[in-house]
Parts: structure tokens; sequence; C-alpha cells
């Protein structure tokens, strides 16, 4: 190993230069910097795939890079895997708890560094020293319990507990929070600051922004496998941090934006919406969801990462549990939901897994299309194979499905013609409501556009969609109205013209964090200028707004062309965030 | 150079590996029974097809029990313990005649096969383990039912059912056509057969499509357990006695073997009806032989080990494309 010269970077107890790192030709990294100082809690955040977790693999020795280097407090190292790394002084938390949920709370704790006596371990010390360290992480349980008698906040707590006992310099926390309480997360930021004191660098990944700016020093943004932005986080602005994310700069004008959906807003049907889900509630994911969707209407999710918008689709549908909130289609409540009953009932959802729980790879066009179908095409259980066909030809046909035949496998097909292929599914089947998880992700751009089409023509036809996708221009072109999650809660509604690329950026980095904060709407700012809208200015009580957003004098265009003249000027609008509710 | 010529070559590569697994298993049968004709004549003797065919239709009907849970991602060991429990049923019912005992050991080989599918179904238990507790608890059941010894069998329809032929083809011949006859048009034609091989192959995406998946796996254990008890009451007719401690032992495996080496694949999601059926015949075929031929058993067996061996290689070549 070389001894290196300490660089600029030498106030870093860890550093990573130049990391460049692909796999099978797909870049996830390129030429990263990151430089993490002692008592430091760095954020570390960015949309999926931004390459968050290969560079933490890259520094905990999981994968090894193509090029650059990691320096641990100026040494020069290459970790070979995670134990070395640990060695060094890296301890990382994951997600999912990597203890042994069969060994006590105490064994797990003091696992391979157990307190030892003529040669045996010393349970009783053991136990007793357990019992106290995890009393200072707020966790009392019984020590001399199977770890997985706990629930997973506290095990969370245990693996936390773990990762500090041995000594670490760095700790790199994924996702801590993701099944904590509330009150738990509270514990953790007291151990976090704990840590601090004690010189500790900790990297702390998290898409919660209030997470971060309750906890972090510094923050790093992550987008397309390249760093986009380094700096303190105290002064950033949170709409700032939302476009870096999402890779949008805030008044990117468009008269016209690129997707295929016909810019017009469908026509509204009276009455009665097609799908009405109330107070949907999954531990952990979703708390008190609701949603309507009319018959003709195409209703966006907006959020972030893990803001619960698959989980909404689900829940909806039966495929997730839900602990309360019921599903009412065409107003007949649902009872018992599942995704047969569902269907059933004319409310169909196309996964955003395509891979995994779509497509039946190695079934034909043919097969894969009628699947769902199969009982209305048979006959005392046998398959009307001129039905059958009819339909596929005619689905084939439609929606340009191509393939050289429907007896070919659907698994050889392109993403975007299996996208089609499960979209036919559905259809044949007439659905009132179909909700569609990143309908265009992963698919090529003429595919993308079919795709776009073909949901506006369905919306025109009078079916509900419910869209849900990452894409923002996506969103905000094809949806009539935008529901805007946040960590499984709604926190707002965008609709008419407030529904922009802005308007969704501003609630999504503003969204108060808990219920009660959302409840006391605000009047609308005076300070607001007609002309310019733009939410960025507009001051919030937690952050300072001096920071002058991007280009804000030109005003963002609301993509919508209907209303080709935008707001009139001088009418104020009321600010979308803010007709939150709990 | 190589870069441009590799591809080509792994093309036809690719191509020949999917002819094998397609057509493979019917060619080696051809093969083998020219070889067999060739080294003897009078192989081809009625007489001599005959005994196979005997020997051969058991196999085959719980083969296709078994093609059909393979179909599905799973496994059911618990056919041969089924065959056992059928066997130890029939004396107790033969005086009532061979429709009595048979509709016993019918229903029986069903609730074992709703039994093992209700673990697999709705307490998730794996296949292998749900059906190895079954196999071993079954064979023990058989065996208190039946008590100790092997009791002959008089009744003569069941002794008709197990030696009788039409047409020179035995009837227990006729009965594992029929079903095999059946399988192919549940597996190509039917609602049931289509949902099936769906959930081998992706099963999640089989339940967000509405898929009943759980009635489905239930099904096909069922169905897997009444072939199995058809097979048990054919080997009693066959064999004149009713011996449960020995009766249907390894059954389980000639099966498995069967149908891997008719390449359906055991990662589920393809049943190949036709395929089982060459693969049955394929191996009683190349059991005779050797045995014929004097080929000592233990031979036979190590044989039979490469030629699972090969089947299992081919069949996991089509998933690496």
């Amino acid at each position: 190993m070389v001894q290196q010269e300490p660089g600029p970077g030498s106030d870093a107890i860890l550093e990573v230069a130049g990391v460049d790192k692909s796999f099978a030709g797909v870049h996830a990294l390129r030429e990263v910097d990151f430089h993490l100082r002692p008592a430091e809690v760095h954020a570390l955040i960015g949309e999926n795939g931004a390459g968050k977790s290969t560079l933490i693999k890259v520094m905990t020795g999981v994968h090894r890079p193509d090029a650059g280097t990691v320096r641990l407090a100026g040494r020069e190292r290459e970790f070979r895997n995670p134990l070395e790394a640990q060695a060094a002084g890296i301890s990382t938390i994951y997600q999912e708890v990597n203890l042994v949920p069969l060994m006590s709370v105490a064994r797990n704790l003091f696992l391979g560094r157990e307190p030892r006596r003529f040669g045996l371990v010393d349970t009783r010390r053991m136990n007793r020293e357990a019992a106290e360290v995890l009393g200072r992480f707020g966790v009392r349980v019984d020590v001399t319990r199977p770890l997985r008698t706990l629930g997973l906040g506290a095990q969370q707590m245990v693996a936390l507990a773990r990762a500090v006992q041995v000594e670490a310099r760095v700790v790199i926390m994924d996702e801590p929070t993701s099944s904590l309480e509330p009150k738990e997360v509270e514990t953790l930021f007291s151990v976090i600051r704990g840590l601090k004191e004690q010189g500790i660098a900790v990297v702390y990944v998290s898409h919660r922004l209030d997470e971060l700016y309750a906890v972090c020093d510094r923050v790093t943004v992550m987008r397309d496998g390249r760093v986009v932005h380094t700096g303190e986080i105290a002064g950033l602005e949170r709409l700032k941090l939302v476009s870096l994310m999402l890779g949008r700069e805030m008044s990117a004008v468009r008269d016209k934006g690129s997707t295929a959906f016909d810019s017009d807003s469908h026509e509204l049907r009276d009455g009665q919406p097609a799908l009405r889900a109330v107070d949907l509630t999954v531990r952990h994911r979703l708390h008190g969801v609701s949603v309507d969707v009319h018959p003709g209407e195409v209703v966006g999710l907006g959020g972030l990462l893990g803001a619960g918008r698959s989980e909404t689709a689900k829940a909806i549908i039966g495929a997730l549990a839900t602990e309360q909130g019921s599903v009412e289609v065409e107003g007949r409540a649902m009872h018992r939901r599942s995704p047969a009953s569902s269907i059933r009932a004319g409310v169909v959802m196309l996964p955003e897994d395509r891979k995994a729980e779509g497509v039946i790879p190695n079934l034909s066009v043919r097969e894969n299309i009628s699947l769902a179908a199969l009982p209305r095409l048979s006959r005392a259980g046998l398959v009307s194979q001129a039905k059958q066909d009819e339909i596929v030809t005619f689905f084939m046909k439609r929606l340009r499905i191509k393939a050289s035949g429907p007896d070919q496998k659907v698994g050889d097909l392109s993403g975007g013609n299996q996208q089609k292929v499960l979209l036919a599914r559905w259809l044949c089947l007439n659905p009132k409501v179909l909700l569609l998880d990143e309908p265009t992700r992963g698919i090529d751009v003429g595919a993308k556009a079919e795709v776009q089409g073909l949901v506006d023509e369905l919306a025109r036809d009078g079916l509900g969609v419910l869209l849900i996708s990452s894409d923002l221009e996506e969103l905000i072109e094809g949806s009539d109205r935008v529901v805007i999650l946040k960590d499984g809660r709604v926190v707002g509604h965008l609709a008419g013209d407030d529904v922009t690329e802005d308007g969704l950026l501003d609630a999504l980095a503003t969204a108060p964090e808990s219920p009660d904060l959302a409840a006391a709407p605000e009047p609308p700012d005076p300070a607001t200028t007609p002309e310019s809208p733009d939410p960025a200015e507009r001051p919030q009580p937690a952050e300072p707004a001096a920071q002058a957003a991007p280009a804000a004098s030109t005003g963002p265009q609301p993509a919508n062309p209907a209303d080709p003249a935008g707001p009139a000027p001088g009418e104020p609008r009321e600010h979308p965030a803010k007709e939150s509710q709990s | 150079m190589t870069s441009l010529t590799w591809p080509g070559a792994a093309l036809d590569r690719g191509r020949l590996l999917r002819l094998l697994q397609e057509y493979g298993v019917y060619a080696a049968l051809v093969v083998l029974f020219a070889i067999a004709v060739g080294l003897d004549g009078s192989f081809v003797e009625m007489s001599n097809i005959r005994v196979q065919l005997f020997q051969v239709a058991p196999t085959l009907l719980v083969a296709l029990g078994m093609a059909l849970v393979i179909g599905t991602e799973g496994i059911d060991l618990s056919v041969g313990a089924t065959i056992a429990l059928a066997a130890s049923v029939v004396p107790l019912y033969a005086g009532y005649g061979l429709f009595a005992a048979l509709a016993m050991a019918l229903v029986l080989g069903a609730a074992t096969g709703a039994v093992g599918g209700a673990m697999v179904a709705f307490a998730r238990v794996q296949p292998i383990v749900a059906t190895l507790s079954l196999m071993i608890g079954v064979r023990g059941l058989a065996e208190i039912v039946n008590g100790n010894s092997a009791k002959p069998i008089t009744e003569s329809g069941l002794l008709d059912l197990g030696s009788r032929s039409i047409g020179g083809v035995p009837e227990m011949a006729w009965i594992a056509g029929v079903c095999a006859l059946l399988t192919g048009l549940l597996v190509r034609r039917t609602t049931f057969g289509r949902q099936l091989v769906a959930i081998g192959d992706n099963r999640q995406a089989s339940r967000l499509s509405g898929l009943p998946v759980r009635r489905v796996l239930i099904t096909v254990y069922v169905l897997s357990g009444v072939l199995a008890a058809l097979a048990g009451v054919l080997i009693v007719g066959h064999g004149a006695e009713a011996d449960p401690a020995n009766q249907g032992l390894n059954m389980e495996l000639d099966a498995i073997t069967a149908v891997v080496v008719g390449g359906t694949p055991l990662s589920g999601g393809r049943v190949r009806v036709l395929g089982t059926v060459a693969g049955a015949l394929f191996m009683q075929l190349i059991t005779a032989v050797l045995t014929q031929h004097n080929v000592h058993t233990s031979y036979t067996q190590i044989v039979e080990a490469a030629i699972i061996c090969f089947a299992v290689y081919a069949s996991q070549e089509r998933g690496t494309r």
C-alpha cells in the first residue's frame, strides 16, 4: 500500500475521489467525489438509481471501484470485503437488519466479541452490559429474548448499538428510519448527536427531507451516478434540494412539453367517482391516504421515492393488506379486497416492476394478454380458442404490439412491447379504473409516446386513471389533478392551472412533516408578486428565503395550453401546498 | 475477428440445444428402441412389449401428476406413500367390489393431496418439506391400516384390471394413455391448465392478475394424489397382493425422473405431457434393455443417474438462453 501525502482533502476522515464504477456496461458511478469530515453528519440523497447504494458499497468494500480512490484518515485503502472496512472503522447499518434473528439480543449485540471468563462466554456479564448499552439507546427489553421477538424498530436500535460498539470512526446509515416509530426516530437522532460529540462521522442516507434538516450538517446530492451538489444543509432551500434531486430547474419554461399527452384536460363527468379510496393505512407505509378518481379523469400521484405512491395503488387493489381504510368502486364498497376481487369490480393495476409482477415471461403474447380474461373466454373450464384469438388480434393491432406473432414468448419482447401486452391484459377486461404505476419506466421513447397517447385516449373514453410517475413532465402533462404524497400522507393537491412542475416541486419541498402543521392553512401570501408566482420566493417559516431561485423572474408557464394565458396577472394564486390536509 | 464469429457459433449451439430440449427425448426413445431391437430381435415381440407396458403404466400415471406439480414450481414427494395408502385400503373394501375399493383409494389419494396442497398454498410451507412430511407419515399410516404382512387379493375385478389386455395392450396401459390424453387437454385447453402454467412461471404476477393461486395449487396436489392412488390400485391388481410396506417405494423418484427426462423444467412454468410419456417410456426401456442383457443393477443405476444429469443440464441451458 502506498502511503499517500495528505492531500487537499486531508481534513476528511473518509474521502472518495474520482470513483467510477460500472456494471455490465452501465455506469453506476461517474467520477464521484465525496468528503466526509470528522464529527459531521453528512446526508447522502438522490432518487432511485442515482448511485447512493453503489457509493456506499464502494466505501464499505462490497464493490471495488473501477477507477478512483477511497481514503480513510488520509491513507489510501482498498477494502477487499466489508469485514476489512469494518475493521478499519467503517460501520454500516442497512435498511434491513442483518443480525441473527434466533439468537438473544445480548448475543447479537456482542456477536464475535463476547466477554469471556475461563475461555467461556460470560453470559451474566454479557447480559448485564447489553442491558446497559441498550438502555442508553432507549431500548428496555429482556436481553435474553431472541432478537426476532423484538419489534423492527428495536431490532434496528440493536443493530445501531452494535455498529457503534465496534470502534467505528465512520458510521453509515442506510435509511435507518424507514421502519421506526416517531419516538424511536427521536432516540436515533439523540444517538446520532452523541456520536457526533465523540467525533464520529455519520453518513446519513434518507429521502425524508425533514430528517435531513433536523440532524444533518452537510448534504451530497446524487443523480444519474454523479454528485450534483455538496454543501452545508443550513441555508439550502428545500425546493433547491428537491430540484437538484430530480434534475429539474424550478422555472424550466416550456410552452409545450415533449410528452405525447394531449394537453386538453379531460372533460369531467359529473357526480360519482369511479374510485374512492378513503383513509388507507398500512403500518409504516401509509397513514390515512384518500384518493378519488372520476370517470374520464387522470389523477396523478406525486411524491418522492418512498412517499407511498406504489403502496397506495397496491393497497387499493388489495395486494397490500391495510389496517384501515375503505375503497368504493362506483359507489359500491369493496369488502375483503384482493387483486382478484378488485379486477372483478373493474379496478386493475399495471405494476411498477414489470418483470417481477407483470409478465409471465415464458408464456406467449397470446397467453399473457388473455391471462386475466381466461374465465371469461371459457365455457365449462375449456378456453375458447376463437374468442381468445379474436381478442388477442384486436389488441395486438390496437396497441401496435410488435412481436413475431401471438405465439412469441413475452420474455423476448422489448420493454415497451411487454408493457403494451400488460395494458392489453387489462384493457380486454373493460376496466373502469386503471392504476398505472410507472407505465413508461424503462421503455424506449417511441413506445413511451404511444403509451402516453393511449392513456389519454382511454381517459377520454371514460376510464378513470390513477397515474404514478417519477417522470415529472409525464406526471404533470398527463394528469388533470395531482395528489401529492409524502411519507405516506396526502400533503397537497394540485388542480387546474396549478398542475405545473413548479407547483409540484414546491409542494414536495415545503409540505410539512406532521399533520398538525398542515392543519392550519395560511392565507395567500401578499408578498408574492403576480408576475412571478414562483413559490421559491415565498417566505417559508422554517427556512431563510434569502436564496434566490434560479431565473425566478421568468416565472413558470403552466404546461396546460388550454389556458394559454396562464394565471391572469394580478390574480394571486392559492398556494397548492396549503391545501394540505391530514 | 473472434468477436464476429462467436455470435454465429453461439446461435448454432443455442439452436442445437433448443432442438435437443424440444425433441431430444423422442429421438432418444427411437434410438434406444432401435438399439434394443438390434441387440435382440425378440424385443419387439408383443409379449415383451406388453410386459414393458404393464410396468410403465403406474409410473406414467404418477409422473403425469408430478408433471403438473412441477409445472407450478413445486414437487410432490408423497406420491409413493399415497400408492401405499391406496394399497392398504384395497383389501378392506375389495369385498364390496372393484368400484368401492377404487373409490375409497381415490378419495384417500385426494385427501392426501389436499393436505399437501393446503400446506403449500395456505401455510406456505415449501413443497419439498410439506410433501416430505406426508411421504413419511402417510406410509406409516398405510402400514398401520394394513398390518405387518402383505395381503393377497382375490377380487376378480381388481385382478382383471391388473392383468387383462384390450387389443393386445394391457388395460393398465390404456388407462394411463387416456389419463395422459386428458392431462394434455387439461394443460393446453382449460382455464385451469393455463393458470397452472402461469402461476409456475411467475406467481406474483399471477396473483396480481387475479388468478386463484391457492385454489390452483391445492387442485394440482389433489390431482397428483388421485393419480398416485389410481396407480396404487393398478399395482395391487397387477401384483394380486396389497403390500404397503413395499409398494410404491421410490416411485416419487421414478416419476420425477420421467418428468425431468421428458424435458419439463423443475423451475416451473411449463408442463410437457407428451415429453413425460416419452420420459417414462425411455426410463422403462433403458432399465429393461440393461437388465435383459444381464447388466448388474448397480450399473443400471449409474446409467440412469447419468441420463438424469444430462436431462437436467439440457433443460437448464434453456434458462440461460
